[in-house]
């Protein structure tokens, strides 16, 4: 059963329905940067360069059909870098 | 005496099978892109440090870059992705010469990449920006860091494409001379990951450098 997972052929039209996606995510992070809302519209920007992102290790690298320590793993880089940048902006903000 | 014997009939028998250790061989792909994703982490800490720090700089310096070339730019890379998911899902149904084109159009997509990234640096340095030139030296501290790490992350991400093209030109090769084929595809699937994370880079470039203004 594991094994079929692995081995799994993502159907081409997934693949062209996420491009889609990413391209209209592409057209919104512009649309959100001239909306001029300030500090706002670097928190949508990051946030949809987020989604984007997460689009891209689903599908495309195919993380969704992968074995369960592939998506766990993830977390590892994932959390020290978001450790590392939470721990510097205390230093920043407080001194 | 005959023992020996048995023990070189089944070294042999399972040399002939060549087993692939499918899941081994992608685990360590993937924790070479976490080593990846930490050297790019780092970029990104010291840009969002200086970019708290000089924020009104870096809003101003950004308004140098063409956001026409960085949307084009991201669209090329997205649409690469596709195609390099595409080749795999072509080469895993067996359809090689599908996969080859996809594998092909990966390679062109990258290195349109590259030549609109080249167009951009080269418009930058003839406008005098540029590490050390004395025009950017004569502007503000925010200023100078922003186009110092413009050209250390963009420069770093697009050595990655370079790279990233460089290896899919040998899997190219290689799915021509069916070392890569719908039995043992792990190389382009792995090539393709690397592909992908080059990308994912890309998408956080792309509003950190040119949608701050």
């Amino acid at each position: 059963m594991e094994q079929k997972q692995e081995h799994f052929i993502v159907r081409s039209r997934v693949f062209v329905i996420v491009w889609a996606c990413l391209l209209v995510l592409t057209g919104l992070t512009i649309k959100a940067a001239q909306m001029r809302m300030g500090e706002w519209s670097m928190l949508a920007n990051l946030l949809i360069a987020s989604t984007k992102a997460s689009l891209v290790l689903w599908f495309f690298m195919h993380l969704k059909y992968e074995k369960r320590i592939f998506k766990l793993l993830f977390f590892v880089p994932v959390m020290t870098i978001t450790i590392i940048i939470g721990l510097t902006f205390f230093d920043i903000w407080y001194r | 005496m005959h023992e020996p014997g048995i023990l070189m009939d089944e070294i042999k028998e399972s040399s002939a099978e060549k087993p692939i250790d499918y899941t081994g061989a992608k685990l360590g792909m993937w924790l070479f892109l976490f080593t990846e994703i930490l050297l790019f982490g780092g970029m990104f800490l010291v840009y969002a440090v200086y970019r708290t720090v000089h924020t009104a700089d870096f809003h101003e310096a950004a308004k140098e870059m063409s956001l026409t070339i960085g949307a084009i730019n991201t669209v090329i890379l997205l649409t690469s992705s596709m195609t390099m998911a595409l080749s795999i899902s072509a080469i895993k149904k067996g359809s090689k010469v599908r996969s080859l084109l996809f594998q092909a159009a990966t390679v062109v997509l990258g290195a349109a990449f590259l030549v609109n990234k080249i167009f951009e640096w080269r418009e930058h340095i003839l406008h005098g920006y540029y590490p050390d030139s004395p025009e950017l030296l004569a502007m503000a501290h925010g200023k100078i860091l922003y186009f110092g790490l413009y050209y250390v992350m963009t420069g770093i991400h697009g050595l990655h494409v370079l790279i990233g093209g460089g290896i899919i030109c040998f899997m190219i090769i290689l799915t021509l001379r069916n070392k890569v084929s719908s039995a043992d595809y792990v190389k382009l699937e792995n090539t393709g990951l690397f592909w992908h994370l080059v990308d994912i880079i890309w998408i956080y470039l792309f509003p950190l450098f040119y949608l701050i203004t």
